[in-house]
C-alpha cells in the first residue's frame, strides 16, 4: 500500500517541453485519473512515475522515498499497458508467471497466485493459450493478471480500454471500478476518454499542454470548473460557450451578446463588480438549459432557432443558434419541435460558470 | 427473364471459350516463364554437371562414361579431405562470429543516437563493395612485408618479428576468417536490426517493470522473438559461406600447399586450373548432400521456431 507524491515534474524531449511543473499527492488506495488531450503530458508522466522515462527535473517519491534514480523493476509497481504488451511467445500462465519467476518466488506460490489472479478475472480457461489466440478483450484480463499477481505497490494503467470496442470497454470499465474495490490498491490511470475518468476516478487530474489544469473529484470537475478548458473537457455533451459582453446598470449585471441579454445572478455579480464592459466566456451544459415556462424569469431567457434536433430516446439535443452563439440543449423527450422552429430557452442561474476572456480562468 | 434468357442464348452462337480463360491453361501460361529461367540457368547445368561428373571429360578431350570412378578417386584425395574439413570449420567459425558481432551491432544499432542513420549506412559498407576489391586491400593488410597489421603490432610493441600471415597453413584459414566475418557482419548487423525493430519497446518495458535485469530482458524477451529471423540469416549465410569462393581465390588461392581449400576453389582448380573437368564436377557436386542436410535441418527447425 502506497502512497505516490510528485513535485514540480518537469520533462523535456529536446526542445519541447512537455510537463510542466506538476503537482499531485496520491493518497493510499486511491485511483487517481490522468486526463486530457493527446499530447498533453498524461502519458509521459505516467511513464516517469514508471521509471519508463527519465525526470528532467523535480521529485517522483513512493512511500515517501524519491525513486527519481530507481530502476522500474525496483520500484515495486506494475503496469498495464495500451497494447496489452503480452509476451507473444509465453502463454498466458508464462506471461503472468513472469514478473514473479524474475522475483524468485517459490514454484507453488506463483501457482497460487496465478489462480487467484485469473478467478478473479475468469481466465482460467485460457491460461495454456497464447496471446494470439485471444480475443481483444481477454488479452486485456490478462494484462490485468499480470499487473495483479504481482500484488504491486501501485498499479499504472496506461490508456488500458482504448483498444476495445464500444461495448466491451464499458464492460471492462465496470469490471476494473470493481476490481479496485476489491484489491484496493493505490492506481493511476491514464485516458483520454472523459467518461472513464468521470466514472473510475476518486480524483482526476485534467491536463492540457503539460499543465495540470485541475485537480478535484469527477463532481467536483464537473460542477465548479476551474477554466474554460476544464469546463469544456469535462461532459458529454459538452459545455456551450457565447462570448458575451458584462454590462452594468440600475444595479443590475447582465451578460450581452448579439441577441442575448441573460441577467447574471448575484453570487456571479458580485465576483464580476467593476468589471464593467469587460469581454468574457459565458457557459452553460445543455443540461441546465430548458424550454421557457411562465416561472422562469424574462431576465434569464433568450430566444433561439432550432438547427438540428437530435432524437436520443431518453432526451432530444437541440441544436439552436441565438444571434452569433450556438447552444446545445438538452430537453424532455415528449417535446415536439421541427427545424428553423423558434423556441425560448431559460437558464439554470445557479449553473452559470463566467470565464474570463483572457485568461479563460471562472470568474 | 429466364424465358428470354433461353431465347437469347438460342439466338446467339455460344461464343467459342479462349484458352486463357480455362484456369489450367492460364496457369501453365503464367509458370512458364520461370520454369523457363529456372530450367535454362538451374536445372540444365546442375544435371549437365550430374552427367559431367560421371565421365572423364578434360579440356579438349571428350572422355567417356566411367560411372562413380571420379567420386571414388576424390574420397581417397587428402587435399578433399582437407578441403572438406576447411569448408565445415570455416563456415561454421565464421557463422558463429558472424552472429555474435552482428547482433551485438545491431542491439547497438537499434538504440536512439545522433547520426543513427548515418551510421547504419556505413555498417554496410563491407558489404556493399564487391568483395574481390575489399579482399585484394585486405591481402595487402596480410602481406609479409608491407603488412599494416603486422607493422602497427610491431610499433605497439606487441611483436619482434614479422607475422607471415598468409604463408603459415594455421595463419592463413585464421585470415580469411577474418576477411569473412568482417564482410559478413553487415548482412547479419541489418537484418537482425529489422528483426529488432519489430520487436515492440513496450515488451521490453514490461518486462523491465516485471523484474527482468537487462541480460533477461535480452534472454527471455529479446531473443526468443528474435529467433525466427535468426534463424533464417544463418540460413542464408551458411549456404553462402559454404559455398564461398571468391575471398579463398582472392587471398589464398587455396594455398599455402592447399591448406585453405574449399569445395569451391577446390573444384575450380582441378576442374579449370588443371583441366580435369569431371573431376571438378564430381567436387562441386560433392558439396550438394552436405549442404541439403544442412538446409533441410535448418529448415526444419525454422518452421518449429514459427509455429511456436
Amino acid at each position: 500500500m502506497a502512497e505516490v507524491t510528485v513535485r514540480k515534474l518537469n520533462k523535456k524531449f529536446d526542445l519541447t517541453h512537455v510537463v510542466k511543473d506538476v503537482d499531485l499527492q496520491i493518497h493510499d488506495k486511491e485511483f487517481v485519473v490522468f486526463v486530457g488531450p493527446s499530447g498533453c503530458g498524461k502519458t509521459t508522466t505516467l511513464r516517469m512515475i514508471a521509471g519508463l522515462e527519465a525526470v528532467t527535473s523535480g521529485e517522483i517519491l513512493i512511500d515517501n522515498t524519491i525513486v527519481n534514480e530507481v530502476p522500474p523493476m525496483d520500484r515495486d509497481i506494475a503496469m498495464v499497458f495500451q497494447n496489452y504488451a503480452l509476451y507473444p511467445h509465453m502463454s498466458v500462465a508464462g506471461n503472468m508467471a513472469f514478473g514473479l519467476k524474475m522475483r524468485k518466488f517459490e514454484k507453488a506460490e506463483i501457482e497460487k497466485r496465478i489462480k487467484r489472479a485469473a478467478d478473479i478475472l475468469g481466465i482460467g480457461e485460457l491460461l495454456h493459450r497464447k496471446p494470439r489466440q485471444l480475443s481483444g478483450g481477454q488479452r486485456q484480463r490478462v494484462a490485468l493478471g499480470r499487473a495483479i499477481v504481482r500484488d504491486p505497490k501501485v498499479f499504472l494503467f496506461d490508456e488500458p480500454l482504448s483498444n476495445l470496442d464500444a461495448k466491451l470497454r464499458v464492460q471492462m470499465r465496470v469490471e476494473l471500478k470493481k476490481l479496485h474495490e476489491r484489491l484496493a490498491v493505490t492506481s493511476i490511470y491514464v485516458t483520454h476518454d472523459q467518461v472513464e475518468a468521470m466514472t473510475l476516478g476518486d480524483r482526476v487530474v485534467v491536463m492540457k499542454d503539460g499543465w495540470v489544469q485541475q485537480v478535484g473529484e469527477p463532481l467536483e470537475l464537473y460542477n465548479t470548473p476551474a477554466n474554460r478548458f476544464v469546463a469544456g473537457f469535462i461532459g458529454s455533451p459538452a459545455m456551450n460557450f457565447a462570448d458575451v459582453t458584462l454590462s452594468g446598470g440600475d444595479g443590475k449585471l447582465w451578460a450581452e451578446a448579439p441577441g442575448l441579454k441573460i441577467g447574471l445572478p448575484a453570487p456571479i455579480a458580485q465576483r464580476v463588480n467593476g468589471r464593467n464592459g469587460a469581454k468574457a466566456t459565458m457557459g452553460i451544459r445543455p443540461e441546465d438549459l430548458h424550454i421557457a415556462g411562465p416561472a422562469d424569469p424574462g431576465e434569464l431567457c433568450f430566444d433561439v432557432e432550432v438547427e438540428v434536433v437530435e432524437q436520443l430516446g431518453s432526451e432530444i439535443l437541440l441544436d439552436t443558434r441565438a444571434g452569433n452563439s450556438t447552444f446545445v440543449a438538452s430537453v424532455e423527450p415528449t417535446l415536439r419541435t421541427k427545424v428553423h422552429d423558434r423556441l425560448k430557452l431559460a437558464i439554470n442561474p445557479n449553473r452559470l460558470h463566467l470565464f474570463d476572456a483572457q485568461t479563460e480562468a471562472v470568474i | 427473364m429466364a424465358v428470354t434468357a433461353v431465347a437469347g442464348a438460342e439466338a446467339r452462337p455460344i461464343p467459342r471459350p479462349r484458352r486463357l480463360e480455362d484456369e489450367r491453361w492460364l496457369a501453365l501460361a503464367l509458370l512458364m516463364p520461370t520454369a523457363i529461367l529456372l530450367g535454362l540457368f538451374i536445372a540444365y547445368p546442375f544435371f549437365e554437371g550430374v552427367l559431367l561428373s560421371l565421365t572423364s571429360q578434360r579440356v579438349g578431350v571428350p572422355g567417356e562414361f566411367v560411372g562413380l570412378k571420379n567420386f571414388v578417386k576424390i574420397w581417397n584425395d587428402s587435399i578433399f579431405r582437407t578441403t572438406v574439413w576447411n569448408t565445415f570449420w570455416y563456415t561454421g567459425v565464421t557463422t558463429v562470429f558472424k552472429l555474435a558481432l552482428g547482433l551485438w551491432l545491431a542491439m547497438l544499432l537499434n538504440r536512439h543516437f545522433k547520426g543513427k542513420a548515418l551510421v547504419r549506412a556505413f555498417i554496410l559498407l563491407p558489404f556493399i563493395i564487391p568483395t574481390v576489391l575489399s579482399t585484394f586491400a585486405w591481402k595487402w593488410m596480410f602481406d609479409p612485408t608491407f603488412s599494416v597489421i603486422n607493422w602497427t603490432l610491431y610499433q605497439l610493441g606487441f611483436i619482434t618479428q614479422r607475422i607471415n600471415w598468409l604463408g603459415d597453413p594455421d595463419l592463413a584459414m585464421t585470415s580469411i576468417i577474418i576477411v569473412n566475418i568482417w564482410r559478413g557482419v553487415p548482412f547479419f548487423a541489418i537484418s537482425l536490426l529489422a528483426g529488432l525493430q519489430t520487436i515492440s519497446p513496450e515488451l521490453n518495458e514490461a518486462a523491465a517493470i516485471d523484474g527482468a535485469r537487462p541480460w533477461n530482458r535480452f534472454w527471455y524477451v529479446t531473443w526468443p522473438l528474435l529467433l525466427p529471423v535468426t534463424m533464417v540469416v544463418m540460413l542464408f549465410s551458411v549456404i553462402q559461406t559454404f559455398a564461398d569462393f571468391q575471398l579463398v581465390y582472392v587471398m589464398t588461392g587455396g594455398g599455402p600447399a592447399n591448406a585453405t581449400h574449399l569445395f569451391a576453389t577446390y573444384a575450380y582448380q582441378l576442374g579449370i586450373g588443371t583441366g580435369l573437368l569431371s573431376e571438378g564436377a564430381a567436387i562441386s557436386l560433392a558439396m550438394f548432400p552436405f549442404l541439403f542436410i544442412i538446409v533441410v535441418v535448418q529448415l526444419l527447425y525454422i518452421r518449429r521456431v514459427e509455429t511456436r
